[in-house]
């Protein structure tokens, strides 16, 4: 589908012809706007990751002298490395891999699920159920803070207190309205003759689910997964609240903590940190940017 | 009546014969299936159910309640009518708070609204290294904002900072950033725009590609030259989505805050936004959980009328 619509895209005429492109004057013109804004991308948006990652890999004299360049002088890898060891970057890191494969499979496990019974099972209420849970897409963040920190910290009719500990983020990341929404429309795609057909092999609920339905949503699941993945790498705020003990936060608290503390981090160390939690995002886009900038422009103005 | 009881066409299980049944009427067996078909659909749904209930209704009842309360954690709960919203009033932070949310979220839309459609409209005149422009843009919103923030504070350094640096190259006047209550809130601005723009540019690449080319075509058959075709055709077929972004963003940048919190922290009252307040109230300096929940309610009020609009807007979009 990708490779048809790009074919009609640059086929496709904007507000500038082909025509008009062709005169010389013109021309000369549209190469000088292309280098221009090539060098202004490059410099507003590559440079300052570059600048992040090789910043770390001079020595903090080299560093307090600040004359931009774009060649470190000599290259130093003690700053990533003492990052990774002594700034216990490794310990935060794995925290975040952790919070982030579980609240996933978490995440997937109960969004698929309510997706399937609401649109292939059908129950009476599903529909006010749906939009109850559509409802909460306009709740501003904002709105629950407060409460839903209360919540966590002494979980109604259990008394539990979820504080510190994984599932004060893997439970609210489950209530994911736009997760069940996306899904929902997938799977009402999928005709109903096919699972009937299964049904009549002798197939369960579940067994349709997991045999059937799932193998076909394989693209929407991978963007549904991409983005609860991004979603909870980025996140600040909750985990800021209800991850208080510095041995369990994630590497975004963690960062945040120590450039506030009063033990003075060498800045080489701090960005080598900040370039750490930095790579795992730049590498699933330069993987996945297809799925990803598809599903930003579909879920932004439809869901 | 029989035909409720009907199992529908979008049953997994097809009916079975009636002869299966015997000769007696299929009126139980159906509603036992239909019982039974139910409360398997509400076991699929139950995690969901209870997760959404748990983090999102109940804690909007709890939030709406707990801003007639006073509330610190340790004491027990205790009713004080509008007590809260009474002292929000009297506080000069909560006008400072406000005062500083609406001066961002406006800087915000002038840069954050208005560059990425320019540099939409730029890019996609452009017919090279697509995918480079593509992928340069979004990047930063890849970043975890701790880190874009934190960057940018080094940028930022009025000592030795990048920003400084350059500008002292270039015999320019230098500047304190955000350390200057004059160029703190538009520094952050700077920030957040520089991280989120990527977003905005490409919904409107997506949406400047789906305007027909014949429409272009006839206003040029027309004699309309470019910035006639721009104002007259470019324009009004993206008037929905831009619309729609302008509501998403009033909606997110009312919200912000990690540039202020970790820029600026709380001691810079300049800076000072709702959300800030929210959290200097409820777990950093007055721990009174009452009183960041009027506050919470207060900004959610706000911006349920841009929700409300959106959700109109896009609902008559899909339909037309």
């Amino acid at each position: 589908m990708s490779k048809a619509t790009t074919a009609a895209d640059s086929a496709q005429r904007s507000l500038i012809s082909a025509k008009e492109l062709a005169r010389p004057r013109n021309r000369r013109l549209y190469y000088a706007i292309l280098t221009l804004t090539v060098i202004a991308f490059a410099a507003a948006f590559l440079y300052p990751l570059w600048w992040m990652a090789s910043s770390a890999l001079e020595t903090p004299r080299q560093f307090a002298e600040q004359t931009p360049t774009l060649l470190p002088k000599s290259v130093h890898l003690s700053a990533y490395k003492d990052a990774w060891t002594q700034m216990d970057i490794a310990h935060f890191f794995l925290n975040t891999v952790y919070y982030a494969a579980g609240g996933w499979a978490i995440q997937m496990a109960v969004d698929v699920c309510a997706a399937y019974a609401l649109s292939k099972l059908r129950p009476v209420f599903g529909n006010i159920v749906f939009a109850g849970m559509l409802a909460s897409l306009m709740l501003p963040a904002a709105a629950l803070l407060v409460p839903a920190y209360l919540t966590v910290n002494d979980l109604p009719l259990f008394h539990v207190n979820l504080v510190n500990t994984p599932w004060a983020l893997w439970l609210p990341g489950a209530a994911n309205a736009f997760n069940i929404y996306v899904l929902r429309r997938f799977f009402d795609q999928i005709p109903t003759d096919i699972l009937d057909a299964a049904a009549i092999d002798g197939a369960s609920r579940l067994q349709v689910l997991l045999r059937v339905v799932l193998p076909l949503s394989r693209p929407v699941l991978a963007v549904v997964s991409i983005f609860s993945v991004v979603g909870m790498w980025k996140d600040f705020l909750w985990p800021l609240l209800v991850l208080q003990d510095p041995d369990r936060q994630t590497l975004s608290v963690a960062l945040h903590r120590l450039s506030t503390s009063t033990t003075q981090v060498p800045p080489t160390e701090m960005i080598a940190g900040l370039t750490i939690a930095a790579v795992p995002m730049v590498v699933l886009f330069l993987f996945f940017q297809r799925h990803i900038i598809g599903g930003l422009s579909a879920g932004a103005l439809k869901g | 009546m029989a035909t409720s009881l009907a199992p529908r066409r979008s049953d997994v299980r097809p009916p079975l014969p009636a002869t299966a049944h015997g000769p007696g009427p299929g009126r139980w067996p159906h509603l036992r299936r239909r019982l039974t078909d139910n409360a398997l659909a509400y076991g699929f749904l139950a995690a969901g159910i209870l997760s959404f209930a748990y983090f999102s209704w109940y804690p909007l009842v709890r939030g709406i309640t707990l801003s007639f309360q006073r509330d610190n954690l340790i004491t027990d709960p205790q009713w004080i009518g509008l007590g809260n919203y009474r002292t929000l009033l009297a506080d000069p932070l909560f006008w400072t708070a406000w005062k500083n949310t609406a001066e961002f979220t406006g800087l915000a839309l002038l840069f954050g609204y208005a560059v990425p459609f320019v540099i939409a409209v730029l890019l996609n005149e452009l017919r090279h290294f697509k995918a480079y422009f593509r992928i340069a843009v979004y990047l930063p919103v890849m970043l975890p904002p701790i880190v874009s923030v934190m960057l940018w504070q080094y940028f930022y350094d009025p000592g030795q900072g990048l920003f400084n640096t350059l500008l002292h190259g270039a015999h320019l006047p230098t500047s304190q950033w955000v350390q200057s209550p004059h160029t703190a809130m538009i520094s952050l601005v700077l920030v957040s725009t520089w991280a989120n723009m990527g977003g905005a540019t490409l919904m409107y690449l997506a949406a400047l590609q789906s305007i027909p080319g014949e429409l272009y075509e006839a206003a040029e058959l027309d004699g309309a030259g470019m910035w006639a075709r721009l104002r007259h055709v470019t324009v009004p077929q993206m008037r929905f989505v831009m619309l729609v972004l302008l509501l998403l963003q009033i909606i997110s940048t009312m919200q912000v805050f990690i540039e202020p919190f970790q820029m600026t922290g709380f001691t810079n009252t300049s800076t000072i936004t709702v959300m800030t307040l929210v959290y200097r109230y409820a777990f950093a300096v007055n721990n009174d959980f009452g009183l960041a929940a009027a506050m919470s309610v207060l900004l959610f009020a706000v911006l349920a009328v841009f929700a409300a609009v959106y959700l109109r807007l896009t609902r008559d979009g899909e339909k037309g």
